[in-house]
C-alpha cells in the first residue's frame, strides 16, 4: 500500500518536475511546478508529518504558485511562449545531470543507508512548537524579521517611479 | 510500513540534478526560478526523511525554517525579475548586460 502511493508520488513529483522546466508555456510550467510541490507535500505526509505537509502546501501550492503565475502573467505574451536556451548547452546540461545523478546515487547506494528503516513512533506535532519556542526561539524572532524585511524589499523594488499618483486617465 | 530511507534520499537527489539540469541550460529567468525552487524541496525532503528515521524533531523543525525563507527569497527574486523586466523588456538573463564589466 505505502509502496504504491510512494510509487506514483515519485512518478508525479519527477514528472511534473521535468514539465515545470520543459513545457513550452511558462503558464504550464507554473502548474508543473504546482504538481512537483504537491508531491514533495504528499512526501511529507508518508513520511508521517503531517504539520510541514500542510505548511508546505499553504506556503508552496497556495502562495508561491500562485506569485509565479501573476508574475508570468505581467510579462509580454511573446515571451510566455518564447524557449530560450542554447542547443549546444542542452546536451552538455543533460550530461552533467546524468553524471551528476550517477554519481551521487552510486555514492549513496554504496554507503549503509540502504538497510535504514524505522520502527519507532514518529514524532509529535507538539515536540516541534516546544523547539519552536523553546530551544529555537532567536531564530523564530530572526525569521519573522528577515520576512517583514524581504516582503518590504519587494514592495519598494516592485514600485513603478515614473507613475503620477492619482486617478489614471488611460 | 515497507518505508526505508533509500527511497526517499534517492527522489530527493533526482530532483536535485533536475534542478541543476534546469539551471544550466535555461537561460529564461523566470524558469530558473522554478530550478532554484524545485532544488530547495529536494532539500527539505531530505530534511523530513532523515528525521524521521532518527526520529528527531530537529529536521521538520529546519524544514519549518527553510520553507519560510524560501518564500521570503521568492518575493524578493519575482520583484528582481519585475524590475528587469521593465528596464530591458526581456526576460533573457543574458541581455541584462549592465552589470557585465
Amino acid at each position: 500500500m505505502a509502496d504504491a502511493a510512494f510509487l506514483a508520488l515519485s512518478v508525479i513529483t519527477i514528472g511534473s518536475a521535468i514539465a515545470a522546466l520543459e513545457l513550452r508555456s511558462l503558464v504550464y510550467g507554473a502548474i508543473g511546478l504546482m504538481g512537483t510541490l504537491g508531491g514533495v507535500a504528499g512526501f511529507f505526509l508518508l513520511l508521517d508529518s503531517p504539520f510541514v505537509a500542510l505548511f508546505q502546501i499553504a506556503v508552496y501550492v497556495g502562495s508561491i504558485a500562485v506569485l509565479i503565475l501573476f508574475t508570468v502573467m505581467l510579462v509580454k505574451r511573446e515571451l510566455i511562449f518564447k524557449k530560450i536556451e542554447d542547443p549546444k548547452r542542452k546536451w552538455a546540461g543533460i550530461g552533467l545531470m546524468l553524471i551528476f545523478m550517477v554519481a551521487i546515487g552510486a555514492v549513496i547506494l554504496d554507503s549503509g543507508l540502504k538497510s535504514v528503516t524505522t520502527d519507532e513512533p514518529p514524532v509529535d506535532f507538539r515536540e516541534i512548537g516546544d523547539d519552536f519556542l523553546t530551544y529555537y526561539w532567536p531564530a523564530l524572532i530572526l525569521m519573522a524579521l528577515i520576512l517583514a524585511g524581504s516582503v518590504t524589499g519587494a514592495l519598494v523594488l516592485a514600485r513603478r517611479e515614473d507613475e503620477i499618483s492619482g486617478p489614471r486617465t488611460d | 510500513m515497507g518505508l526505508e530511507l533509500i527511497n526517499f534520499v534517492i527522489v530527493s537527489v533526482a530532483l536535485l540534478g533536475i534542478g541543476i539540469y534546469g539551471l544550466s541550460v535555461k537561460r529564461n529567468a523566470i524558469r530558473m526560478l522554478f530550478a532554484i525552487e524545485i532544488i530547495i524541496n529536494a532539500a527539505n525532503l531530505n530534511l523530513v526523511a532523515f528525521g524521521r528515521f532518527i526520529p528527531h524533531s530537529g529536521g521538520q523543525t529546519l524544514a519549518l525554517f527553510s520553507i519560510s525563507i524560501a518564500a521570503a527569497e521568492v518575493a524578493v527574486g519575482l520583484s528582481l525579475i519585475i524590475v528587469a523586466y521593465r528596464m530591458y523588456q526581456n526576460i533573457d538573463i543574458a541581455d541584462f548586460r549592465s552589470l557585465k564589466g
